[in-house]
């Protein structure tokens, strides 16, 4: 017997976002746009809980699917900001960070030769995770034309009606497209009619610049096939506490904590008092660190402008998806960081449909942000 | 918030920003801003634009104290009187009346602990309608109007990331 990795493994290729971050990290004086985390630290009052748990030596197991009050907390909160209404005790799984929720609905209600359509480009852990799972990808490249956005047509072109499920995200990380409720009717209809689950990523949720978000699983028929991914890394800027949640119906859950009772226990104490407190109390930071991303997107997007570079105007995350002034985005990123030491990712790392484009993060703040496109100015001109 | 709120958050933020980047933040023009602005400045709403300094960095240092003034008022003195005439000092920076133990909290400037305090006991104490002042010299500036001073904290993100 040798470490000969499983074939499931194998067939998954290393994460090209890892090449670049080993470029990247040959400089030191780099100014980076490449971060996919927010750079505000935590609402004190969370840290501070956080930090009153460890005090009182509370740091033992928490129930599997995570705290009641917490449960009891993101009920309120899914309720209140999305109209999203599910029960604290049998539809809501505490998980560390929504990645994990994320795998486990891959691992609980996928089988080998299920076929997933999966909508890019998106995070890179989507395709992986249900290969990893066993099943097999269907591309469901979005486009520039759309803003990004999912449609029934980049579904229909696809295959995805051969689909067993539908993988999406919005608002979007790489390319910072959000969906409103009307642009997402037609593509719950195509789930319904093709019978489709939909796993919907809305761990952006909160960055939503020119609407309200909305979620796909409050569209009629949608609840009972879809589950929602959330957490706290984005809003409450707490990636590193690794804390998220998926809201289901109960008999998803229920498969769901099955594989979380036997291979995670319950997601990090600590953290799940920080975001007791977080939805607690921390509405106003929320709301500044909004703003604040807000101003930084419309200066990134008016940049790009002046500079004659297309970008649709992004309207979530903290990314903006530039067309890539050169054809091959890798290499343009590469030679990007190399002469004038501003890293930005290419667009192609995130699949289908990214190719040509740049992943411009800014979660930087304003003054990198500034001299960073005045160099990538100075670097195409 | 409204065209002006912003303008003047991020103003309060960095008074250099230019009318170029105060217009590429908040999506307006760049006439719409100038407009703002003048709007602000005219109507006294922004009263001035400063530098804040680290004056431990700068030589000669400056030496600063925080005062707390008592007054008596009477039938012909009111606070606004006895404010007129101190803040017309230069050694002045701030002047606030505060609710508490004290009437004003007062904010001066010298070039030397003597010279402070001679203006303390030379200007200030003699003025008929202050009973009492306490001097405190500030040791050392952490944060100043919102910045704080020290290196900034690092970053201690992953350049890249997912």
């Amino acid at each position: 017997m040798t470490f000969e990795p499983s074939e499931r493994v194998a067939g998954v290729p290393p994460s090209g976002i890892r090449r670049f971050f080993e470029i990247a990290e040959e400089y030191d004086d780099i100014i980076s746009l490449g971060v996919g985390e927010p750079d505000f630290a935590p609402p004190w009052a969370a840290r501070d809980a956080a930090i009153a748990s460890l005090e009182r030596g509370q740091t033992s197991y928490t129930a599997n699917r995570g705290m009641a009050e917490l449960r009891e907390r993101i009920a309120v909160d899914a309720r209140e900001r999305y109209g999203l209404d599910y029960d604290p005790d049998e539809e809501i799984i505490v998980t560390s960070g929504a990645s994990e929720a994320v795998d486990l609905a891959f691992r609980a209600f996928l089988d080998p030769g299920d076929r997933v359509a999966v909508a890019q480009p998106c995070y890179i852990s989507y395709t992986p995770g249900v290969e990893f799972a066993g099943a097999d990808v269907i591309d469901v490249p979005t486009r520039a034309a759309d803003e990004f956005k999912l449609t029934r047509e980049a579904l229909e072109a696809s295959g995805a009606a051969e689909a067993d499920a539908l993988v999406m995200c919005y608002p979007n990380n790489p390319t910072g497209a959000t969906m409103t409720r009307e642009e997402l009717k037609p593509v719950a209809a195509f789930a319904r009619e093709h019978d489709l689950l939909v796993f919907s990523d809305e761990i952006y949720s909160e960055l939503s610049y020119e609407h309200e978000h909305a979620s796909i699983a409050t569209l009629a028929g949608m609840r009972e096939r879809t589950v929602v991914f959330n957490g706290f890394s984005k809003a409450y800027a707490m990636t590193g506490l690794r804390l998220g949640y998926a809201l289901a119906p109960p008999e998803a859950i229920d498969a769901m904590n099955r594989i979380h009772q036997y291979t995670m226990l319950s997601a990090p104490t600590t953290a799940q008092y920080a975001a007791v407190e977080a939805l607690e109390s921390c509405g106003d930071e929320v709301r500044e660190m909004r703003a604040e991303y807000d101003r930084r997107r419309n200066f990134v997007l008016s940049r790009f402008e002046e500079m004659g570079i297309d970008c649709f105007p992004a309207a979530g995350a903290f990314y903006a998806f530039p067309e890539c002034p050169w054809e091959d985005s890798d290499e343009f990123a590469e030679a990007l960081i190399e002469e004038k030491r501003v890293a930005v990712v290419p667009g192609n790392v995130f699949g289908a449909g990214g190719q040509g484009h740049l992943r411009v993060s800014y979660a930087t703040s304003l003054g990198d942000l500034k001299e960073a496109m005045a160099r990538i100015e100075s670097f195409i001109a | 918030m409204s065209d002006r709120e912003e303008i003047l958050a991020l103003l309060r933020e960095n008074a250099r920003y230019s009318t170029e980047d105060l217009a590429r933040q908040t999506g307006l023009d760049a006439a719409e801003v100038e407009a703002v602005v003048e709007e602000l400045e005219s109507e006294g709403v922004i009263k001035g634009y400063q530098a804040v300094v680290d004056w431990d960095k700068v030589e000669p240092e400056r030496v600063r104290a925080a005062v707390e003034l008592n007054v008596t008022l009477d039938r012909e003195t009111g606070y606004d009187d006895i404010a007129e005439r101190l803040a017309k000092f230069p050694e002045v920076q701030g002047l606030r009346l505060v609710s508490g133990d004290y009437d004003f909290a007062m904010e001066v400037e010298g070039d030397s602990m003597s010279q402070v305090s001679r203006f303390i006991s030379e200007k200030v104490a003699p003025v008929p309608e202050i009973t009492q002042t306490v001097t405190h010299y500030i040791m050392e500036s952490y944060k100043e109007r919102g910045v704080e001073f020290g290196d900034g904290h690092d970053d201690d993100r992953l350049s890249i990331s997912p």
